[in-house]
């Protein structure tokens, strides 16, 4: 098992492990909404799938949020 | 040099206490010009402190009226208002917490064929609106021209916002574009609980008057995420994003767009 930081938090998961992986494993909503960082560093959406996480990797999931009114 | 009176000295008075801040710091937000597009959820608790910070020019923009379900959360607009234009509403509120500012009420939607011609009278403009299309819009006319921002976002339990200065992280830098109308709810879709909207509006009035008097460090490049049904806030470190369109390496945006938004979120707000 590797610890990786996911949003603030530590996690225990098995590498290899993409960044789209570790979205599935999160149950993330809306996958196609989320912007992701990984240590402080947006990923591009179309390296979701080829992104390998690493030990310690610090990974944050950013939503939209619209409302205002 | 702004030359206070008696009374405005008194009613400055906890402000002018504040070492960081002082007669100087007031003097600085006397002479400052805030434009708060939209006057709801989030722009109701920013125009009230605003006003009562003594901002000396506020613009308020919003094409609306009240509606009744609107006063769950918008502290600005009462029960005799229902049907009148917000702006107005909102006005008649400042002006009767603070006769010494002056507000500027524009009955009207932010687009993209007036927003720089709108926001560039004012020195920082606080995003209080309910749809992406428009907040993109305020990033995008904001960067453009050099101005600094509030980003603010509610729904249900939660908020986020950040602070923009030229040079830092935009809207774009961490989401990219608008969501497809619909694929994100909003707090008309999907509720709000009314306090946050106070919540995050304190915290969009603080920024703003933190900016204005150089006070202590501003949201910029990081996010501000809380959830109230935990009490967790937590702040995210972002930077700005050479990949961004519109201000990254190559950008790709040299043009403000209206995107479209979904038809049942321009009525009930």
């Amino acid at each position: 098992m590797a610890k990786i930081v996911v949003n603030g938090e530590n996690q225990d998961v098995q590498l290899p492990l993409t960044v789209a992986g570790l979205i599935k494993l999160n149950n993330v909503l809306q996958p196609e909404m989320v912007s992701v960082q990984v240590n402080e560093e947006f990923v591009d959406r179309t390296e979701f799938d080829t992104l390998q996480l690493k030990e310690n990797d610090s990974v944050d999931f950013l939503y939209f949020m619209g409302g205002g009114c | 040099m702004y030359d206070f009176t008696e009374e405005e000295l008194l009613r400055y008075s906890r402000h002018i206490l504040l070492q960081d801040v002082g007669v100087e710091g007031q003097e600085k937000i006397n002479n400052a010009k805030v434009l708060v597009v939209g006057a709801g959820g989030l722009g109701a608790p920013v125009s009230l402190y605003l006003a009562a910070a003594g901002v000396g020019t506020i613009g308020i923009i919003d094409g609306d009226v009240v509606d009744l379900s609107n006063l769950q959360r918008q502290v600005i607009h009462f029960t005799k208002d229902v049907d009148t234009p917000k702006v107005l509403s909102a006005k008649e509120k400042m002006l009767a917490i603070n006769p010494n500012i002056k507000v500027n009420a524009i009955q009207d939607l932010l687009m993209a064929d007036n927003a720089l011609d709108i926001i560039k009278e004012y020195d920082f403009i606080v995003d209080g609106t309910d749809n992406f299309p428009v907040k993109f819009l305020i990033n995008d006319a904001c960067v453009m021209a050099g101005k600094p921002f509030s980003h603010g976002g509610i729904l249900r339990f939660e908020g986020q916002t950040f602070t923009h200065v030229p040079g830092s992280a935009c809207y774009r830098c961490l989401f990219g574009a608008p969501p497809p109308p619909n694929a994100v709810p909003t707090c008309s879709q999907a509720g709000v609980l009314g306090a946050i909207a106070g919540m995050l509006g304190t915290i969009q009035a603080a920024e703003t008057l933190k900016y204005i008097t150089g006070v202590g460090e501003l949201l910029t490049n990081k996010l501000l995420t809380f959830n109230a049904k935990t009490m967790d806030f937590r702040k995210i470190n972002t930077r700005h994003n050479s990949h961004c369109k519109l201000c990254g390496d190559n950008p790709t945006i040299t043009e403000l767009v209206d995107y479209e938004q979904a038809t049942c979120d321009l009525k009930k707000h």
